[in-house]
């Protein structure tokens, strides 16, 4: 099956780093290592920080390059029409960080291994996609966590009893959108504060109320953001008594292990399935008291699904079977800081399912090991028939969206040209279209056009709207006044002057706008990844979810690329639709 | 001379033409006509009412009120464009289309008239205004001088070889001795081909020497129409008088 084989394909090679698809908790840069990648931070999404990331997550993609997207999955796109429910594979979807990555591929291999034919669609641009993606029924299961349920989905205070938020959240999407909580997993991603293992022992710390009575004797590293967010440092205080420790710095997400590990710093807050937990063998503390907001993992799954009892009772098999100490082992291996190098995805779910004892029969997933790797340009060549196809759905991403904001903006600047009156509002309409961001817009086409190919065409089609109008508009507007006056004066028709003067006039001005719209349009491309779209920005997007510096590359400089060879081909093309000597 | 007498032969005539664009009064009941084989230049200030009087005469302006006739034809019983390449027209910056050539430019009419041998007529356009088609016919508009260009634009005037040709200021912006040259060329061009011109100028030495009558316009309305040698020897008006002595023809 060429999807699920594009897949698994990405996934190989993933790295560490959470990615740019979750929120920075801090103003760091979304590439740094360690930042973002977790499910609380989904509580951002709805306060003001919602639209920065937004900026965030194009800023990323943007400056890793300018790319498209992606491969094989050209065919699956659009909400599927009719079709026998039953025949059409189920879809297995993920949120762009590694954790996410890793259960969606667990489900996929356990649905596959009991009978049931699979789609994948990792790396779904965050809750908004994913969700958005669940509810208009292009998704079957993806997983989510019950806190971000409540809190980014409906929009509901935080809340630290486990059960009462599943209970919550079961009930209300099931009444609202008819989607299903399944059973949870048995893990809470959800704040963590960690000490080392010898820390632990010389202070007898066990638990958070330990941590209060130990405190003067510790300094503590703090993500800028814990140290005031309500429900961080600040709402712990109000629960455990001041912590009064010797120190309390602002570590970004990034270093904060390492300086724990190194003895910079004694205490660091984190989230409770980080994989560097496992790797620097740290002690995560309880939270004796109950404080931190629930955030179990569990399978949303859609109506569809929910109808099929075969897919319920597999993904029920998982109830309860996991927990943090395993998920950090797992994450560790997905993430793979560095040094140890990372493992595919699909050989760690094997794995994974394996020890749970529930083997998906001979896949003996040969954990791939990246280590020892062979360099930049050789991994390039490695893949070069993924990068190969990557990049035709790129162009054609670009190239069929920009056909038709052509076909759209073209007539329509030479119609506004006829009515002027009404011409610089319509135009600053589309230009308002500019002003969406990128992730947003494909949000916002999910309940219409469903994940895949059409949803990122219809966004690249409006982005390119703008460009190509203002620059036909203005360039026949202003087209030589004395050359179109004559050709009237001389009898032409003024069909024949539109067709004879203005729009040969026009013409460079118009490729420019084309121009200007075909460049965008390959770096806007890349954020269709997130959208299941295909293209270069699938390396990027699942680069960025896995920390594989060599995978982002992979898509972004071959987008950065043909961005390059696409301006210099159309400024070719400027230059010969110049009229005259 | 009697108005109405004279309708019938003339080949452009306009009958008490009233225009207005907005507040400002272009042309206040305006009559002339202009015999067949006739030159007629219209001079005054900016603001006049002269070139606004010529356009009537191809529909690039259509009158309030009144009555605009070309070759005894109400010209609103006439189709626009069909109009429009009938009679020649030279506007004042030339207005070659930058995008073609020289030749091309110069075959405009007879092509939008779908005549065969366009081409041919260009050419020979060409060669009639001094520009011989072999050296010039390829050139792009920019490739040439300001003269050249106003030379090229006469051309694409007469290619379909029209009886009747507008000149709207198409001297003005050239300097003194490419204009004599020009203006020598148009004097010749019109005796050979015994063309009708309306002329727009505001250089009353150039009317002298082109034009058969003059009229003087001033606010919308034509102060005097008459001979040179008539204007100089009973101005009609003060203001006549007055542009007759700046201009040094008195």
């Amino acid at each position: 099956m060429r999807l699920s084989a594009v897949g698994r394909r990405l996934s190989a090679n993933g790295a560490l780093t959470p990615g740019a698809a979750d929120p920075p908790r801090s103003p760091t840069p979304a590439l740094t290592p360690g930042a973002a990648r977790h499910p609380l931070s989904r509580v951002r999404e709805r306060g003001p920080g919602g639209e920065g990331r937004c900026v965030w997550l194009v800023f990323a993609a943007l400056a890793c390059v300018p790319a498209l997207s992606s491969a094989g999955r050209l065919a699956a796109q659009a909400p599927e029409a009719a079709g026998s429910a039953e025949a059409r594979p189920l879809v297995v979807a993920s949120k762009p960080f590694a954790e996410s990555y890793l259960l969606a591929e667990m489900f996929a291999q356990l649905l596959e291994a009991r009978g049931l034919p699979v789609e994948r669609r990792p790396g779904l641009g965050a809750t908004e996609v994913a969700f958005g993606a669940l509810r208009a029924g292009a998704v079957d299961v993806y997983p989510e966590y019950t806190g971000t349920g409540l809190v980014a989905i409906l929009g509901e205070p935080p809340d630290a009893d486990p059960r009462r938020v599943f209970a919550r959240v079961a009930g209300e999407f099931r009444a609202r959108w008819g989607v299903r909580w399944l059973p949870p997993l048995g893990f809470q991603n959800t704040y963590a504060i960690a000490v080392r293992r010898e820390t632990a022992e010389r202070h007898g710390l066990r638990t958070l109320s330990d941590l209060a009575r130990a405190a003067p004797a510790l300094t503590a590293g703090f993500s800028p953001d814990f140290l005031g967010r309500d429900d961080g440092l600040p709402g712990l205080q109000r629960v455990y008594g001041a912590f009064r420790f010797r120190q309390t710095r602002a570590l970004l997400q990034a270093v904060k292990y390492r300086a724990l590990a190194e003895g910079a710093v004694d205490v660091v807050d984190g989230y409770s399935t980080d994989g560097a937990l496992a790797r620097w063998g740290l002690v995560v503390l309880q939270d004796d008291r109950g404080f931190f907001p629930a955030y179990e993992a569990a399978p949303l799954v859609s109506a569809r699904l929910a109808a099929r009892p075969a897919a319920v009772s597999a993904l029920g098999e998982l109830a309860g079977l996991l927990d943090e100490a395993r998920m950090r082992r797992w994450n560790e291996r997905v993430e793979g800081a560095g040094e140890a190098g990372h493992e595919a995805v699909a050989a760690v779910a094997a794995d994974a399912l394996r020890e749970l004892g529930l083997g998906c029969g001979g896949t003996a997933a040969t954990a791939r090991r990246t280590g020892g790797e062979p360099s930049f340009l050789g991994y390039l060549w490695e893949r070069r028939g993924l990068l190969f196809a990557l990049t035709l759905r790129h162009l054609l991403l670009v190239g069929v969206s920009l056909a038709a904001a052509v076909l759209v903006a073209l007539p329509l600047g030479l119609a506004l040209e006829r009515w002027r009156r009404g011409a610089e509002a319509v135009i600053r309409y589309t230009g308002v279209l500019q002003t969406i961001p990128g992730i947003a817009l494909l949000a916002f086409m999910i309940p219409l056009l469903g994940i895949g190919v059409m949803p990122a065409l219809a966004a690249l089609f409006l982005y390119a709207l703008y460009p190509i109008l203002r620059n036909t508009y203005t360039g026949v507007r202003d087209a030589d006044v004395n050359a179109v006056q004559a050709a009237h004066a001389l009898g032409m028709t003024p069909g024949q002057v539109l067709r004879y003067v203005r729009l040969p006039l026009a013409a460079p001005f118009i490729m420019a706008g084309i121009r200007t719209a075909a460049v965008i349009a390959v770096g806007t491309a890349t954020l269709a990844a997130f959208i299941g779209a295909g293209g270069l920005g699938e390396p990027i997007v699942a680069g960025l979810a896995l920390a594989d510096t060599r995978q982002i590359l992979s898509g972004a400089l071959p987008a950065a690329l043909l961005a390059l060879l696409t301006d210099l081909a159309l400024g070719a093309v400027e230059r010969a639709v110049r009229p005259g000597g | 001379m009697p108005a109405t007498a004279s309708t019938s032969d003339a080949a452009l005539s306009a009958g008490t033409v009233h225009k207005r664009y907005g507040a400002t009064v272009a042309l206040g009941g305006v009559s002339l006509q202009v015999r067949r084989g006739e030159c007629v230049a219209l001079v005054g200030e900016s603001g006049s009412g002269k070139s606004t009087l010529l356009r009537l005469f191809n529909r690039l302006v259509e009158p309030d009120a009144g009555e605009v006739r070309v070759d005894g034809r109400d010209v609103r019983t006439t189709d626009a464009v069909g109009l429009r390449r009938h009679v020649g027209y030279v506007p004042q910056e030339g207005g070659l289309l930058p995008h073609w050539r020289v030749l091309r430019n110069v075959a405009l009419v007879p092509w939008l008239k779908r005549e065969p041998q366009a081409e041919a007529r260009a050419a020979a356009a060409l060669e009639r205004v001094g520009l011989p088609p072999a050296s010039y016919g390829r050139r792009w508009p920019h490739q040439l001088s300001g003269g050249q260009r106003q030379r090229v634009a006469i051309a694409r005037a007469l290619a379909a070889e029209p009886r009747i040709i507008l000149l709207d200021e198409p001297f003005g912006a050239l300097d003194a001795i490419t204009r004599g040259e020009l203006q020598d060329a148009f004097l010749t061009l019109r005796r050979e081909l015994h063309l009708t011109a309306l002329l727009v100028t505001h250089d009353l030495h150039e009317a002298v020497r082109l034009a058969d009558r003059i009229a003087v316009m001033r606010q919308g309305r034509i102060e005097q129409l008459a001979d040179a040698e008539a204007l100089r020897r009973a101005p009609a008006t003060e203001y006549v008088a007055q542009l007759l002595r700046q201009a040094g023809v008195g």
